[in-house]
């Protein structure tokens, strides 16, 4: 098994794990932290791909993912604030409980 | 100072400008309603009397004035004003009689509250016939006339709180009405036969002889001349009008106006205007007369109508006990006189009958309403009486009135229109019933004249208010006086030694008679006058009335007769039972058509459309609507089941990502990367 199909092993096991977490959970945070996962496995999949693959241009994996975990970061104040004001409505932040916008 | 026909308007239109005035005029303003009367009335005469000048400087001319009223088709309706002797001498008497009986209404109408009103439509009344007097168009004459019907309705009902009052208002016009419907057909026909409603119009006129001429050709059936029917048409309106049979039996209804109206209606306007109208358009209604062997002509139906309603009027009046009445049916009587007069050719004899009687018609029935009003409103004479001494000046002129309606020889003017009258019907030769009538008229005339002079004037009172009544104030008696000596002194400008009056209204010199010529007859007559005059004092004045409830000699001899002409001949039953029972059973069929057949027509036709209207709901409910409301059905389940999916959790669509990209990818994978 070369390197790149290690990496790219590794981090399809850390989507799976965030998608688990962010499917099964019933705690807001947790779903976000299952997100958080996701988004890092396809992070480590730029990065792996960048170090392994053709080289094109000196660090644009790098640039790329920098990119990635600031909007990442600012998703995660966004989700963060959506929390809390699922807070505010119903009193706890059990993301299953959160159906009010059904027609 | 003479007045062309052109300002002929003037003298009706001031009476008119008060009657205007009048109903502007607030009820407290008396004083100025009544001055507003009096002087539209006194105007009137003033212009009157130069009018008078105007036409008898040239008796034989038709002066006439005439303007286009508004334009219609191709040809204009054209109205105008007509001077001549008969029209002067008419607006004459109309304006003084009225005059005077205006001033008698100062005192007679002094305590009514409505005294405002009363002179507002007494001016109206007058102008009507002032109207209809100067008319040069039969349109503008019909115009007056009718105006005339209201303001008799308005004043006979009066006092419309009486139902009684309200009730007479009513009968007469809808009687008159009757007559109208006549008048306006005869119009019409008028109208379309010449092409003109105009009595004189340098030629084209219906009074002159070229359309004359086309009227009297024989054109209906039988050989009827069409100016026949009109005349006959006319004649109804007249009937009407004046109280002929069988359309008088609103006449006697109407004294339940006040007095002066009953003065006014019976002597100056209305009555007269029926006689006027066929005075005034004879030529037409004699036209026929060329055609001698037409099967009837108008005279001829105009003189026997005239022969019924004197017989039936005098001998009514013999058998009324209250004090208008007799003079209402002494009236009616001498209508048929005039209408006689005019059926045997003499519309010169009824003119002047129509001139002396509306005198001394006018004084009767202001003396009446002195003393009426001298009695509290006392209207029967068994509860009069003894008046004589009580009413020295009443007396005397209710007197002078009666004598001139009786026809007391030589001084008074009734006495010479009479013989005027009598000598014509003697002249006629189609019949001598005319004559015979009108002696046995003058018999029974003289006789109830009598009997209501000594009733009324004679023997003790009968009654608290008889006991106590008093001469009048003299606003009443000074118009008594000037009609007494106008009902003694307009006999004079018609006597056969002096016929001024005849020269003036056919226009042309009538070569004087010595009175002895035709002597029978007059002689004859004066003893019938001393006949009914005789018999009345024997039966009513030597020995007079002791009580009230005293019976009427001609009634202790003839009970039934007495009541039966007391009954008014039992005509306004007779009415009643044939012509209001046919009325009402017409309105009883009209109501069973209406109801049923009518009714069930338009109530089966509703029900046609109801059904319709029931298939239409059906229609749209069953197909249309269902159709769609199975494809929006369709639309919303749809809706439905999709909405299932719509969890609004977000880890379910997630889920639903996440499957849906793993079954992608592995198509994409299977698919070879195509």
């Amino acid at each position: 098994m070369s390197p790149l199909h290690l990496c790219l092993a590794f981090s399809s096991l850390l989507f799976a794990v965030g998608l688990t977490g962010a499917l099964a959970r019933g705690n807001s945070i947790l779903v976000l932290l299952g997100l958080e996962l996701m988004l890092n496995a396809a992070n480590l999949n730029f990065i792996a791909f960048w170090r392994f693959g053709p080289h094109g241009s000196p660090a644009t994996g790098v640039v790329f993912v920098l990119f990635a975990i600031a909007v990442a970061a600012a998703e995660t104040a966004v989700g963060l604030a959506l929390i809390i004001s699922m807070y505010r409505h119903q009193r706890n932040i059990r993301l299953p409980e959160a159906t009010r916008l059904k027609g | 100072m003479n007045l062309p026909a052109a300002q002929l308007w003037i003298i009706p239109a001031l009476p008119l400008l008060a009657a205007g005035l009048g109903a502007l005029t607030p009820r407290p303003a008396r004083r100025f309603a009544a001055a507003a009367a009096i002087a539209g009335m006194a105007g009137a005469l003033i212009f009157s009397i130069l009018a008078l000048r105007s036409a008898a400087a040239d008796p034989s001319a038709h002066s006439f004035s005439n303007f286009a009223w508004f334009d219609l088709g191709h040809g204009a309706v054209t109205l105008g004003w007509l001077l001549d002797p008969l029209s002067a001498l008419m607006c004459a008497m109309v304006s003084l009689v009225g005059l005077l009986i205006f001033i008698f209404s100062l005192g007679y109408m002094d305590a009514d509250e409505n005294f405002t009103r009363f002179f507002c439509f007494l001016s109206l009344f007058a102008s009507a016939m002032l109207g209809v007097v100067i008319a040069n168009s039969l349109l503008l004459l019909f115009v007056g006339w009718e105006v005339m019907g209201l303001a008799s309705y308005l004043l006979i009902g009066f006092w419309f709180h009486n139902p009684v009052a309200a009730a007479a208002a009513k009968k007469a016009f809808i009687t008159t009405r009757i007559g109208d419907l006549g008048f306006l057909l005869g119009l019409v026909w008028l109208y379309n036969a010449t092409g003109s409603t105009l009595l004189y119009d340098g030629g084209r006129g219906v009074l002159e002889a070229g359309p004359l001429g086309g009227l009297a050709m024989p054109a209906l059936a039988g050989g009827m001349a069409a100016s026949t029917g009109i005349g006959l048409l006319l004649f109804c309106g007249a009937a009407g009008k004046s109280g002929q049979f069988p359309l008088h039996v609103w006449l006697p209804d109407a004294m339940e106006g006040p007095t002066p109206v009953s003065a006014l209606i019976h002597a100056a306007t209305m009555v007269a205007a029926g006689v006027f109208l066929i005075a005034r358009v004879f030529p037409l209604v004699s036209a026929d007369l060329t055609q001698a062997a037409a099967p009837i002509h108008a005279l001829t139906v105009v003189a026997a109508i005239g022969v019924i309603t004197a017989l039936l009027g005098a001998s009514i009046a013999v058998a009324q006990r209250d004090l208008k009445r007799v003079l209402a049916f002494s009236t009616i009587s001498q209508l048929g006189y005039m209408m006689l007069a005019l059926g045997v050719g003499s519309w010169v004899a009824a003119v002047f009958h129509l001139l002396t009687h509306a005198f001394f018609k006018a004084l009767l029935f202001l003396s009446a309403g002195s003393v009426i009003h001298a009695s509290h409103h006392e209207q029967d004479i068994r509860r009069l009486g003894g008046l004589r001494g009580r009413m020295r000046t009443t007396f005397a002129t209710f007197a002078v009135g009666m004598m001139a309606l009786a026809g007391v020889p030589f001084l008074f003017s009734g006495f010479w229109s009479k013989e005027a009258i009598l000598h014509a019907a003697l002249e006629w030769n189609v019949s001598t019933l005319p004559l015979y009538a009108g002696l046995a008229g003058v018999i029974l005339t003289a006789f109830y004249m009598t009997r209501l002079l000594c009733e009324v004037f004679c023997g003790a009172p009968r009654s608290e208010a008889a006991a106590h009544a008093h001469e009048s104030p003299a606003v009443i008696t000074i118009p008594l006086v000037i009609l007494a000596v106008g009902s003694i002194g307009l006999g004079f400008l018609g006597t056969p030694a002096w016929p001024w009056l005849q020269s003036q209204l056919t226009g042309e010199t009538v070569a004087a008679r010595s009175i002895l010529e035709g002597g029978g007859l007059t002689v004859l007559s004066i003893v019938l006058v001393a006949i009914g005059i005789g018999s009345g004092w024997a039966l009513y004045g030597r020995r007079p009335r002791a009580t009230e409830s005293a019976p009427d000699p001609v009634e202790a001899a003839a009970p039934g007769l007495f009541t039966f002409l007391g009954a008014r001949m039992k005509i306004d039953e007779a009415y009643a039972a044939t012509l209001g029972r046919l009325n009402s059973l017409g309105a009883a069929l009209a109501d069973f058509l209406d109801r049923r057949l009518w009714g069930g027509l338009v109530s089966l036709l509703g029900r046609i459309g109801e059904g319709a209207g029931l298939m239409n709901t059906g229609a749209d409910e069953a197909g249309i609507n269902a159709a769609f409301d199975a494809v929006s059905g369709g639309l919303r389940r749809t809706g439905q089941a999709y909405s299932r999916a719509q969890t609004g959790s977000g880890q379910g669509y997630l889920r639903a990502l996440a499957v849906a990209f793993v079954v992608l990818a592995f198509l994409v994978l299977m698919g070879g990367g195509r």
